[in-house]
Protein backbone atom coordinates (compact mmCIF):
# COMPACT_ATOMS: atom_id res chain seq x y z
CA UNK A 1 0.00 0.00 0.00
CA UNK A 2 2.84 2.30 0.86
CA UNK A 3 4.43 1.91 -2.57
CA UNK A 4 1.11 2.79 -4.17
CA UNK A 5 0.91 6.04 -2.22
CA UNK A 6 4.58 6.75 -2.99
CA UNK A 7 4.00 6.29 -6.70
CA UNK A 8 0.63 8.00 -6.79
CA UNK A 9 1.85 11.20 -8.53
CA UNK A 10 3.70 9.13 -11.12
CA UNK A 11 0.63 7.01 -11.85
CA UNK A 12 -1.55 10.13 -12.17
CA UNK A 13 0.97 11.69 -14.55
CA UNK A 14 1.02 8.51 -16.65
CA UNK A 15 -2.75 8.48 -17.00
CA UNK A 16 -2.78 12.19 -17.72
CA UNK A 17 -0.32 11.75 -20.58
CA UNK A 18 -2.35 8.87 -22.06
CA UNK A 19 -5.57 10.86 -21.75
CA UNK A 20 -4.00 13.90 -23.36
CA UNK A 21 -2.66 11.76 -26.20
CA UNK A 22 -6.09 10.21 -26.86
CA UNK A 23 -7.77 13.61 -26.57
CA UNK A 24 -5.27 15.35 -28.86
CA UNK A 25 -5.54 12.71 -31.56
CA UNK A 26 -9.34 13.01 -31.56
CA UNK A 27 -9.66 16.77 -31.28
CA UNK A 28 -6.98 17.69 -33.80
CA UNK A 29 -8.03 14.77 -36.02
CA UNK A 30 -4.47 13.51 -36.40
CA UNK A 31 -4.35 10.77 -39.00
CA UNK A 32 -3.88 7.30 -37.41
CA UNK A 33 -1.14 6.79 -39.99
CA UNK A 34 0.89 9.39 -38.15
CA UNK A 35 -0.06 8.76 -34.55
CA UNK A 36 -2.60 6.13 -33.53
CA UNK A 37 -4.44 6.91 -30.26
CA UNK A 38 -3.74 4.68 -27.22
CA UNK A 39 -7.17 3.05 -27.57
CA UNK A 40 -6.34 1.93 -31.13
CA UNK A 41 -2.96 0.63 -29.99
CA UNK A 42 -4.64 -1.31 -27.19
CA UNK A 43 -7.24 -2.76 -29.57
CA UNK A 44 -4.50 -3.81 -31.95
CA UNK A 45 -2.50 -5.27 -29.06
CA UNK A 46 -5.38 -7.49 -27.96
CA UNK A 47 -6.22 -8.43 -31.55
CA UNK A 48 -2.71 -9.45 -32.59
CA UNK A 49 -1.72 -11.36 -29.47
CA UNK A 50 -0.71 -14.53 -31.40
CA UNK A 51 1.47 -12.52 -33.79
CA UNK A 52 3.05 -10.55 -30.95
CA UNK A 53 3.63 -13.79 -29.08
CA UNK A 54 5.48 -15.26 -32.06
CA UNK A 55 7.69 -12.20 -32.28
CA UNK A 56 8.24 -12.30 -28.53
CA UNK A 57 9.44 -15.90 -28.70
CA UNK A 58 11.69 -15.18 -31.68
CA UNK A 59 13.30 -12.00 -30.37
CA UNK A 60 13.17 -12.26 -26.59
CA UNK A 61 13.24 -15.94 -25.71
CA UNK A 62 15.42 -17.20 -28.57
CA UNK A 63 17.84 -14.27 -28.96
CA UNK A 64 17.81 -11.81 -26.08
CA UNK A 65 17.81 -14.21 -23.14
CA UNK A 66 20.48 -16.62 -24.44
CA UNK A 67 22.66 -13.75 -25.68
CA UNK A 68 22.35 -11.89 -22.40
CA UNK A 69 23.15 -15.04 -20.41
CA UNK A 70 26.16 -15.92 -22.58
CA UNK A 71 27.54 -12.38 -22.70
CA UNK A 72 27.20 -11.84 -18.95
CA UNK A 73 28.68 -15.26 -18.14
CA UNK A 74 31.63 -14.64 -20.48
CA UNK A 75 32.20 -11.20 -18.98
CA UNK A 76 32.13 -12.61 -15.46
CA UNK A 77 34.55 -15.39 -16.40
CA UNK A 78 36.89 -12.88 -18.00
CA UNK A 79 36.71 -10.77 -14.84
CA UNK A 80 37.70 -13.80 -12.77
CA UNK A 81 40.63 -14.47 -15.11
CA UNK A 82 41.63 -10.81 -14.80
CA UNK A 83 41.43 -11.16 -11.05
CA UNK A 84 43.71 -14.19 -11.05
CA UNK A 85 46.18 -12.70 -13.53
CA UNK A 86 46.84 -9.02 -12.73
CA UNK A 87 48.65 -8.65 -16.06
CA UNK A 88 45.37 -9.27 -17.86
CA UNK A 89 43.53 -6.87 -15.60
CA UNK A 90 45.96 -4.05 -16.30
CA UNK A 91 45.77 -4.78 -20.01
CA UNK A 92 42.09 -5.61 -20.50
CA UNK A 93 40.50 -3.03 -18.22
CA UNK A 94 41.63 0.08 -20.13
CA UNK A 95 40.62 -1.66 -23.36
CA UNK A 96 37.26 -2.58 -21.83
CA UNK A 97 36.66 1.00 -20.74
CA UNK A 98 37.54 2.17 -24.24
CA UNK A 99 35.36 -0.40 -25.99
CA UNK A 100 32.34 0.37 -23.81
CA UNK A 101 32.02 3.86 -25.34
CA UNK A 102 32.09 2.54 -28.91
CA UNK A 103 28.90 2.22 -30.97
CA UNK A 104 29.00 -1.57 -30.81
CA UNK A 105 25.55 -2.03 -32.36
CA UNK A 106 27.42 -1.35 -35.60
CA UNK A 107 28.69 -4.92 -35.61
CA UNK A 108 25.14 -6.08 -36.38
CA UNK A 109 25.50 -5.99 -40.20
CA UNK A 110 28.85 -7.79 -39.99
CA UNK A 111 27.41 -10.55 -37.79
CA UNK A 112 24.45 -11.01 -40.15
CA UNK A 113 26.92 -11.33 -43.04
CA UNK A 114 28.90 -13.94 -41.13
CA UNK A 115 26.16 -16.08 -39.65
CA UNK A 116 23.41 -15.54 -42.19
CA UNK A 117 19.83 -14.80 -41.13
CA UNK A 118 18.56 -16.47 -37.98
CA UNK A 119 19.22 -16.54 -34.27
CA UNK A 120 23.02 -16.80 -34.34
CA UNK A 121 23.88 -13.25 -35.51
CA UNK A 122 21.54 -11.73 -32.93
CA UNK A 123 23.07 -13.75 -30.11
CA UNK A 124 26.55 -12.80 -31.32
CA UNK A 125 25.71 -9.09 -31.39
CA UNK A 126 24.25 -9.28 -27.88
CA UNK A 127 27.27 -11.18 -26.54
CA UNK A 128 29.60 -8.53 -27.97
CA UNK A 129 27.50 -5.70 -26.54
CA UNK A 130 27.09 -7.19 -23.06
CA UNK A 131 30.57 -8.64 -22.51
CA UNK A 132 32.45 -5.45 -21.73
CA UNK A 133 30.02 -3.79 -19.27
CA UNK A 134 30.06 -7.02 -17.25
CA UNK A 135 33.85 -7.30 -17.44
CA UNK A 136 34.41 -3.72 -16.27
CA UNK A 137 31.79 -3.82 -13.51
CA UNK A 138 32.66 -7.27 -12.17
CA UNK A 139 36.36 -6.41 -12.10
CA UNK A 140 35.58 -3.28 -10.10
CA UNK A 141 33.31 -5.35 -7.84
CA UNK A 142 35.99 -7.94 -7.11
CA UNK A 143 38.18 -5.11 -5.84
CA UNK A 144 35.41 -3.83 -3.60
CA UNK A 145 35.91 -5.95 -0.49
CA UNK A 146 37.91 -4.20 2.21
CA UNK A 147 41.48 -4.94 3.21
CA UNK A 148 40.44 -5.84 6.75
CA UNK A 149 38.06 -8.52 5.56
CA UNK A 150 40.60 -9.94 3.15
CA UNK A 151 43.24 -10.03 5.85
CA UNK A 152 40.77 -11.82 8.10
CA UNK A 153 40.19 -14.46 5.42
CA UNK A 154 43.95 -14.85 5.09
CA UNK A 155 44.35 -15.30 8.81
CA UNK A 156 41.74 -18.07 8.61
CA UNK A 157 44.08 -19.73 6.14
CA UNK A 158 41.47 -19.72 3.34
CA UNK A 159 42.64 -20.12 -0.23
CA UNK A 160 41.69 -18.08 -3.33
CA UNK A 161 38.54 -20.06 -4.08
CA UNK A 162 37.23 -19.83 -0.52
CA UNK A 163 37.95 -16.12 -0.30
CA UNK A 164 36.29 -15.65 -3.67
CA UNK A 165 33.12 -17.55 -2.85
CA UNK A 166 32.65 -16.37 0.71
CA UNK A 167 33.88 -12.81 0.62
CA UNK A 168 34.75 -11.26 -2.69
CA UNK A 169 31.96 -12.54 -4.95
CA UNK A 170 29.22 -11.55 -2.47
CA UNK A 171 30.90 -8.16 -2.08
CA UNK A 172 30.95 -7.81 -5.87
CA UNK A 173 27.23 -8.56 -6.22
CA UNK A 174 25.98 -4.94 -6.29
CA UNK A 175 28.39 -4.25 -9.17
CA UNK A 176 27.44 -7.44 -10.98
CA UNK A 177 23.74 -6.66 -10.69
CA UNK A 178 24.40 -3.17 -12.00
CA UNK A 179 25.97 -4.74 -15.10
CA UNK A 180 23.11 -7.24 -15.42
CA UNK A 181 20.63 -4.35 -15.47
CA UNK A 182 22.60 -2.27 -17.98
CA UNK A 183 22.99 -5.38 -20.11
CA UNK A 184 19.30 -6.27 -20.11
CA UNK A 185 18.50 -3.02 -21.94
CA UNK A 186 21.52 -3.42 -24.22
CA UNK A 187 20.47 -6.99 -25.06
CA UNK A 188 16.97 -5.87 -26.00
CA UNK A 189 18.40 -3.15 -28.24
CA UNK A 190 20.91 -5.55 -29.78
CA UNK A 191 18.24 -8.14 -30.57
CA UNK A 192 15.86 -5.66 -32.18
CA UNK A 193 18.47 -3.69 -34.15
CA UNK A 194 20.04 -6.90 -35.50
CA UNK A 195 16.68 -7.73 -37.01
CA UNK A 196 16.77 -4.52 -39.05
CA UNK A 197 19.40 -6.34 -41.09
CA UNK A 198 18.66 -9.68 -42.58
CA UNK A 199 15.75 -11.34 -44.24
CA UNK A 200 13.71 -12.87 -41.44
CA UNK A 201 9.93 -12.59 -41.59
CA UNK A 202 9.35 -12.83 -37.86
CA UNK A 203 10.63 -10.91 -34.85
CA UNK A 204 10.01 -7.60 -33.15
CA UNK A 205 12.67 -5.70 -35.08
CA UNK A 206 11.38 -7.01 -38.41
CA UNK A 207 7.82 -6.03 -37.47
CA UNK A 208 8.85 -2.57 -36.33
CA UNK A 209 10.78 -1.91 -39.51
CA UNK A 210 8.20 -3.23 -41.96
CA UNK A 211 5.36 -1.74 -39.93
CA UNK A 212 6.80 1.75 -40.09
CA UNK A 213 7.40 1.30 -43.81
CA UNK A 214 3.88 0.05 -44.58
CA UNK A 215 2.17 2.57 -42.31
CA UNK A 216 0.61 0.07 -39.90
CA UNK A 217 1.84 2.10 -36.98
CA UNK A 218 -0.65 0.65 -34.50
CA UNK A 219 1.12 -2.70 -34.82
CA UNK A 220 4.49 -0.98 -34.35
CA UNK A 221 3.20 0.69 -31.21
CA UNK A 222 1.89 -2.66 -29.97
CA UNK A 223 5.41 -4.10 -30.43
CA UNK A 224 6.80 -1.13 -28.54
CA UNK A 225 4.39 -1.87 -25.71
CA UNK A 226 5.69 -5.45 -25.68
CA UNK A 227 9.29 -4.21 -25.66
CA UNK A 228 8.59 -1.72 -22.89
CA UNK A 229 6.83 -4.32 -20.74
CA UNK A 230 9.63 -6.82 -21.35
CA UNK A 231 12.30 -4.29 -20.46
CA UNK A 232 10.51 -3.19 -17.30
CA UNK A 233 9.72 -6.74 -16.16
CA UNK A 234 13.33 -7.81 -16.73
CA UNK A 235 14.54 -4.82 -14.76
CA UNK A 236 12.01 -5.41 -11.99
CA UNK A 237 12.89 -9.10 -11.64
CA UNK A 238 16.59 -8.24 -11.46
CA UNK A 239 15.90 -5.65 -8.76
CA UNK A 240 13.88 -8.16 -6.73
CA UNK A 241 16.60 -10.77 -7.09
CA UNK A 242 19.25 -8.20 -6.19
CA UNK A 243 17.45 -7.39 -2.94
CA UNK A 244 17.46 -11.05 -2.01
CA UNK A 245 21.14 -11.50 -2.79
CA UNK A 246 22.50 -8.23 -1.45
CA UNK A 247 20.24 -7.88 1.59
CA UNK A 248 23.30 -6.71 3.55
CA UNK A 249 23.87 -3.65 1.36
CA UNK A 250 23.32 -0.27 3.09
CA UNK A 251 20.79 0.84 0.46
CA UNK A 252 18.39 -1.98 1.45
CA UNK A 253 18.88 -1.82 5.21
CA UNK A 254 15.92 -0.62 7.23
CA UNK B 1 57.72 6.76 -8.92
CA UNK B 2 56.67 3.17 -9.06
CA UNK B 3 54.82 3.55 -12.34
CA UNK B 4 56.76 0.58 -13.68
CA UNK B 5 54.83 -1.97 -11.67
CA UNK B 6 51.40 -0.41 -11.83
CA UNK B 7 51.47 1.18 -15.25
CA UNK B 8 49.08 -0.41 -17.68
CA UNK B 9 50.82 0.78 -20.85
CA UNK B 10 52.81 -2.44 -21.22
CA UNK B 11 49.93 -4.90 -20.66
CA UNK B 12 47.64 -2.86 -22.92
CA UNK B 13 50.27 -2.90 -25.67
CA UNK B 14 50.83 -6.65 -25.29
CA UNK B 15 47.12 -7.50 -25.31
CA UNK B 16 46.39 -5.16 -28.23
CA UNK B 17 49.22 -6.77 -30.16
CA UNK B 18 47.88 -10.24 -29.31
CA UNK B 19 44.43 -9.23 -30.55
CA UNK B 20 45.98 -7.96 -33.78
CA UNK B 21 47.79 -11.27 -34.27
CA UNK B 22 44.58 -13.21 -33.57
CA UNK B 23 42.75 -11.01 -36.08
CA UNK B 24 45.32 -11.69 -38.81
CA UNK B 25 45.32 -15.40 -37.98
CA UNK B 26 41.51 -15.56 -38.02
CA UNK B 27 41.39 -13.88 -41.43
CA UNK B 28 43.01 -16.94 -43.04
CA UNK B 29 40.38 -19.60 -42.19
CA UNK B 30 37.49 -17.13 -42.39
CA UNK B 31 38.39 -16.01 -45.88
CA UNK B 32 39.26 -19.54 -46.98
CA UNK B 33 35.77 -20.17 -48.36
CA UNK B 34 35.89 -17.25 -50.77
CA UNK B 35 39.63 -17.18 -51.40
CA UNK B 36 40.19 -20.92 -51.91
CA UNK B 37 39.97 -21.00 -55.69
CA UNK B 38 42.20 -17.98 -56.08
CA UNK B 39 44.82 -19.50 -53.81
CA UNK B 40 44.71 -22.74 -55.77
CA UNK B 41 45.07 -20.83 -59.06
CA UNK B 42 48.12 -19.02 -57.70
CA UNK B 43 49.68 -22.40 -56.96
CA UNK B 44 48.97 -22.70 -53.24
CA UNK B 45 51.71 -22.48 -50.68
CA UNK B 46 51.87 -20.52 -47.46
CA UNK B 47 53.01 -17.26 -49.04
CA UNK B 48 50.21 -17.21 -51.59
CA UNK B 49 47.66 -18.14 -48.93
CA UNK B 50 48.72 -15.24 -46.73
CA UNK B 51 49.00 -12.74 -49.57
CA UNK B 52 45.57 -13.56 -50.97
CA UNK B 53 43.54 -14.02 -47.79
CA UNK B 54 44.90 -10.78 -46.34
CA UNK B 55 44.23 -8.75 -49.48
CA UNK B 56 41.02 -10.24 -50.79
CA UNK B 57 38.69 -7.76 -52.49
CA UNK B 58 35.44 -8.74 -50.77
CA UNK B 59 36.64 -10.58 -47.68
CA UNK B 60 34.54 -12.21 -44.98
CA UNK B 61 36.95 -10.76 -42.43
CA UNK B 62 39.18 -8.03 -43.84
CA UNK B 63 42.68 -7.72 -42.42
CA UNK B 64 43.28 -4.60 -40.29
CA UNK B 65 45.55 -3.00 -42.86
CA UNK B 66 42.81 -3.36 -45.48
CA UNK B 67 40.36 -1.48 -43.27
CA UNK B 68 42.93 1.25 -42.63
CA UNK B 69 43.67 1.48 -46.34
CA UNK B 70 39.95 1.80 -47.09
CA UNK B 71 39.60 4.54 -44.48
CA UNK B 72 42.67 6.33 -45.87
CA UNK B 73 41.28 6.10 -49.40
CA UNK B 74 37.79 7.33 -48.52
CA UNK B 75 38.99 10.07 -46.20
CA UNK B 76 41.98 11.60 -47.94
CA UNK B 77 41.72 10.65 -51.60
CA UNK B 78 38.10 11.73 -52.16
CA UNK B 79 36.88 15.30 -51.80
CA UNK B 80 34.97 15.59 -48.52
CA UNK B 81 31.76 16.90 -50.11
CA UNK B 82 31.31 13.82 -52.33
CA UNK B 83 28.91 11.10 -51.20
CA UNK B 84 31.67 8.50 -51.53
CA UNK B 85 33.84 10.25 -48.96
CA UNK B 86 33.84 8.86 -45.45
CA UNK B 87 34.38 12.36 -44.07
CA UNK B 88 31.06 13.44 -45.56
CA UNK B 89 29.24 10.63 -43.71
CA UNK B 90 31.18 11.32 -40.52
CA UNK B 91 30.09 14.93 -40.70
CA UNK B 92 26.42 14.01 -41.20
CA UNK B 93 26.52 11.72 -38.18
CA UNK B 94 28.58 14.13 -36.09
CA UNK B 95 26.26 17.07 -36.71
CA UNK B 96 23.15 15.20 -35.62
CA UNK B 97 25.05 13.72 -32.66
CA UNK B 98 26.11 17.17 -31.47
CA UNK B 99 22.68 18.72 -31.97
CA UNK B 100 21.03 15.83 -30.10
CA UNK B 101 23.68 16.06 -27.40
CA UNK B 102 23.10 19.78 -26.84
CA UNK B 103 19.31 19.34 -26.80
CA UNK B 104 19.52 16.31 -24.50
CA UNK B 105 21.88 17.99 -22.06
CA UNK B 106 19.67 21.09 -21.93
CA UNK B 107 16.59 18.93 -21.31
CA UNK B 108 18.43 16.82 -18.74
CA UNK B 109 19.70 19.82 -16.77
CA UNK B 110 16.28 21.51 -16.94
CA UNK B 111 14.51 18.39 -15.66
CA UNK B 112 17.06 17.95 -12.89
CA UNK B 113 16.61 21.55 -11.71
CA UNK B 114 12.82 21.10 -11.75
CA UNK B 115 13.04 17.80 -9.89
CA UNK B 116 15.35 19.20 -7.21
CA UNK B 117 13.02 22.14 -6.54
CA UNK B 118 9.67 20.36 -6.52
CA UNK B 119 8.79 17.37 -4.38
CA UNK B 120 5.74 16.69 -6.50
CA UNK B 121 7.75 16.64 -9.73
CA UNK B 122 10.32 14.43 -8.05
CA UNK B 123 7.63 11.90 -7.23
CA UNK B 124 5.76 12.21 -10.54
CA UNK B 125 8.66 12.43 -13.00
CA UNK B 126 11.55 10.40 -11.64
CA UNK B 127 9.84 6.97 -11.86
CA UNK B 128 8.86 7.67 -15.47
CA UNK B 129 12.34 8.87 -16.33
CA UNK B 130 13.67 5.55 -15.09
CA UNK B 131 10.96 3.55 -16.88
CA UNK B 132 11.64 5.52 -20.07
CA UNK B 133 15.09 3.98 -20.18
CA UNK B 134 13.86 0.39 -20.06
CA UNK B 135 12.13 1.09 -23.38
CA UNK B 136 14.58 0.27 -26.14
CA UNK B 137 14.25 3.65 -27.85
CA UNK B 138 16.80 2.64 -30.47
CA UNK B 139 14.28 0.08 -31.59
CA UNK B 140 11.63 2.71 -32.25
CA UNK B 141 14.09 4.80 -34.25
CA UNK B 142 12.71 3.73 -37.65
CA UNK B 143 9.20 4.68 -36.61
CA UNK B 144 10.19 8.06 -35.23
CA UNK B 145 12.05 8.83 -38.43
CA UNK B 146 9.09 7.76 -40.57
CA UNK B 147 6.53 9.65 -38.50
CA UNK B 148 8.56 12.84 -38.38
CA UNK B 149 9.36 12.41 -42.05
CA UNK B 150 5.69 12.29 -43.01
CA UNK B 151 5.15 15.45 -40.98
CA UNK B 152 7.72 17.12 -43.19
CA UNK B 153 10.63 16.86 -40.79
CA UNK B 154 13.55 15.19 -42.49
CA UNK B 155 17.31 15.18 -42.24
CA UNK B 156 19.05 16.31 -39.12
CA UNK B 157 16.27 16.83 -36.58
CA UNK B 158 14.60 13.39 -36.33
CA UNK B 159 17.97 11.71 -35.73
CA UNK B 160 18.89 14.38 -33.21
CA UNK B 161 15.66 13.73 -31.34
CA UNK B 162 16.68 10.09 -30.91
CA UNK B 163 20.10 11.15 -29.63
CA UNK B 164 18.41 13.66 -27.36
CA UNK B 165 16.13 11.03 -25.85
CA UNK B 166 19.10 8.77 -25.15
CA UNK B 167 21.22 11.62 -23.78
CA UNK B 168 18.94 13.25 -21.28
CA UNK B 169 18.69 10.30 -18.91
CA UNK B 170 22.26 10.08 -17.60
CA UNK B 171 22.38 13.88 -17.41
CA UNK B 172 19.17 14.10 -15.35
CA UNK B 173 20.22 11.34 -12.98
CA UNK B 174 23.74 12.74 -12.58
CA UNK B 175 22.52 16.30 -12.12
CA UNK B 176 19.87 15.36 -9.54
CA UNK B 177 22.65 13.66 -7.62
CA UNK B 178 24.97 16.62 -8.12
CA UNK B 179 22.47 19.35 -7.28
CA UNK B 180 21.57 17.60 -4.04
CA UNK B 181 25.22 16.95 -3.16
CA UNK B 182 26.04 20.18 -1.20
CA UNK B 183 25.87 19.32 2.44
CA UNK B 184 23.38 20.73 4.86
CA UNK B 185 25.87 23.15 6.47
CA UNK B 186 26.47 24.92 3.21
CA UNK B 187 22.75 25.10 2.49
CA UNK B 188 22.15 26.50 5.96
CA UNK B 189 24.93 29.01 5.46
CA UNK B 190 23.29 30.20 2.25
CA UNK B 191 20.03 30.54 4.12
CA UNK B 192 21.64 32.66 6.84
CA UNK B 193 22.91 34.90 4.04
CA UNK B 194 19.24 35.20 3.04
CA UNK B 195 20.08 33.84 -0.40
CA UNK B 196 17.18 33.30 -2.79
CA UNK B 197 16.47 29.92 -4.37
CA UNK B 198 18.09 30.94 -7.64
CA UNK B 199 21.15 32.26 -5.81
CA UNK B 200 21.47 28.96 -3.96
CA UNK B 201 21.11 27.18 -7.29
CA UNK B 202 23.72 29.18 -9.20
CA UNK B 203 26.23 29.85 -6.42
CA UNK B 204 26.12 26.60 -4.49
CA UNK B 205 24.21 23.75 -6.11
CA UNK B 206 25.37 24.20 -9.68
CA UNK B 207 29.10 24.47 -8.96
CA UNK B 208 28.81 21.42 -6.71
CA UNK B 209 27.11 19.51 -9.51
CA UNK B 210 29.74 20.20 -12.20
CA UNK B 211 31.89 17.09 -11.54
CA UNK B 212 28.75 14.93 -11.65
CA UNK B 213 27.68 16.67 -14.83
CA UNK B 214 30.89 15.80 -16.66
CA UNK B 215 30.72 12.15 -15.64
CA UNK B 216 27.24 12.04 -17.15
CA UNK B 217 28.31 13.98 -20.23
CA UNK B 218 30.89 11.34 -21.12
CA UNK B 219 28.21 8.64 -21.06
CA UNK B 220 25.76 10.91 -22.85
CA UNK B 221 27.99 11.82 -25.80
CA UNK B 222 28.80 8.16 -26.43
CA UNK B 223 25.17 7.08 -26.55
CA UNK B 224 24.22 10.17 -28.55
CA UNK B 225 26.57 8.91 -31.25
CA UNK B 226 25.11 5.40 -31.09
CA UNK B 227 21.63 6.92 -31.34
CA UNK B 228 22.56 8.96 -34.39
CA UNK B 229 24.07 5.93 -36.13
CA UNK B 230 21.06 3.69 -35.47
CA UNK B 231 18.77 6.56 -36.45
CA UNK B 232 20.43 6.56 -39.85
CA UNK B 233 19.86 2.86 -40.46
CA UNK B 234 16.32 3.09 -41.80
CA UNK B 235 16.73 6.37 -43.66
CA UNK B 236 18.73 4.71 -46.39
CA UNK B 237 20.51 6.97 -48.78
CA UNK B 238 20.45 10.23 -46.81
CA UNK B 239 24.03 9.84 -45.65
CA UNK B 240 25.75 9.21 -42.35
CA UNK B 241 27.73 6.30 -40.96
CA UNK B 242 24.60 4.25 -40.25
CA UNK B 243 23.32 4.54 -43.80
CA UNK B 244 26.79 3.74 -45.07
CA UNK B 245 26.69 0.52 -43.04
CA UNK B 246 23.24 -0.34 -44.39
CA UNK B 247 24.19 0.39 -48.01
CA UNK B 248 27.41 -1.57 -47.61
CA UNK B 249 25.45 -4.44 -46.12
CA UNK B 250 22.83 -4.44 -48.87
CA UNK B 251 25.45 -4.45 -51.64
CA UNK B 252 27.83 -6.86 -49.94
CA UNK B 253 30.55 -4.21 -49.62
CA UNK B 254 32.28 -5.63 -46.55
CA UNK B 255 35.00 -3.00 -46.50
CA UNK B 256 32.45 -0.20 -46.45
CA UNK B 257 30.73 -1.65 -43.37
CA UNK B 258 34.03 -2.17 -41.57
CA UNK B 259 35.37 1.27 -42.38
CA UNK B 260 32.11 2.86 -41.20
CA UNK B 261 32.31 0.87 -37.96
CA UNK B 262 35.92 1.99 -37.46
CA UNK B 263 35.07 5.59 -38.28
CA UNK B 264 32.26 5.48 -35.73
CA UNK B 265 34.63 4.11 -33.12
CA UNK B 266 37.24 6.77 -33.82
CA UNK B 267 34.56 9.45 -33.62
CA UNK B 268 33.33 8.05 -30.28
CA UNK B 269 36.85 8.02 -28.86
CA UNK B 270 37.49 11.61 -30.00
CA UNK B 271 34.18 12.87 -28.59
CA UNK B 272 34.70 11.25 -25.19
CA UNK B 273 38.30 12.51 -25.14
CA UNK B 274 37.06 16.00 -25.98
CA UNK B 275 34.56 15.97 -23.11
CA UNK B 276 37.30 14.68 -20.79
CA UNK B 277 39.65 17.50 -21.79
CA UNK B 278 36.89 20.09 -21.32
CA UNK B 279 36.24 18.61 -17.89
CA UNK B 280 39.91 19.01 -16.94
CA UNK B 281 39.97 22.62 -18.15
CA UNK B 282 36.70 23.57 -16.44
CA UNK B 283 37.64 21.97 -13.12
CA UNK B 284 40.99 23.77 -13.28
CA UNK B 285 39.30 27.13 -13.86
CA UNK B 286 36.86 26.43 -11.03
CA UNK B 287 39.77 25.58 -8.78
CA UNK B 288 38.46 22.21 -7.66
CA UNK B 289 41.54 20.48 -9.03
CA UNK B 290 45.09 21.81 -8.75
Amino acid sequence: MKTLRENFPAIILGFAVLAFWEFAVRVFAISPILLPPPSAVWARFMMSLPLLGEDFIETILKAMVPGWTLGCAAGLLAALVCDRLPFFRRGLLPLGNFVSVLPLVGVAPIMVMWFGPGIAPKVAVIVIMTFFPMLVNATAGLQASGHLERDLMRSYGSNWIQTLLQLRLPAAMPFIFNALKINSTLALIGAIVSEFFGTLVVGMGFRIQTGSGSQSLDLVWAEIVVAAITGSVFYGLLTLFERRVTFWHPSYRR
Amino acid sequence: MKTDRNSSAMPVAVISFALLVIWYAAAIPMNAVVAQTKIAEAGGGLLNTLAISWNFGRPVLPAPHQVLAEIWRTVFLIEPWKVKSLLFHCWVTLSSTLLGFVLGVALGIGLAIAIVHSKLLNKALLPWIIVSQTIPILAIAPMIIVVLGSMGLTGLLPKSLISMYLCFFPVTIGMVKGLTSPDIFHLDLMRTYNASKSEILWKLRFPAAVPFLFTSLKVAIAIALTGAIVGELPTGAQGGLGSRMLVGFNFGQTMQVWSALFAGSILAALLVYGVGQTEKRVLQVMGTKP
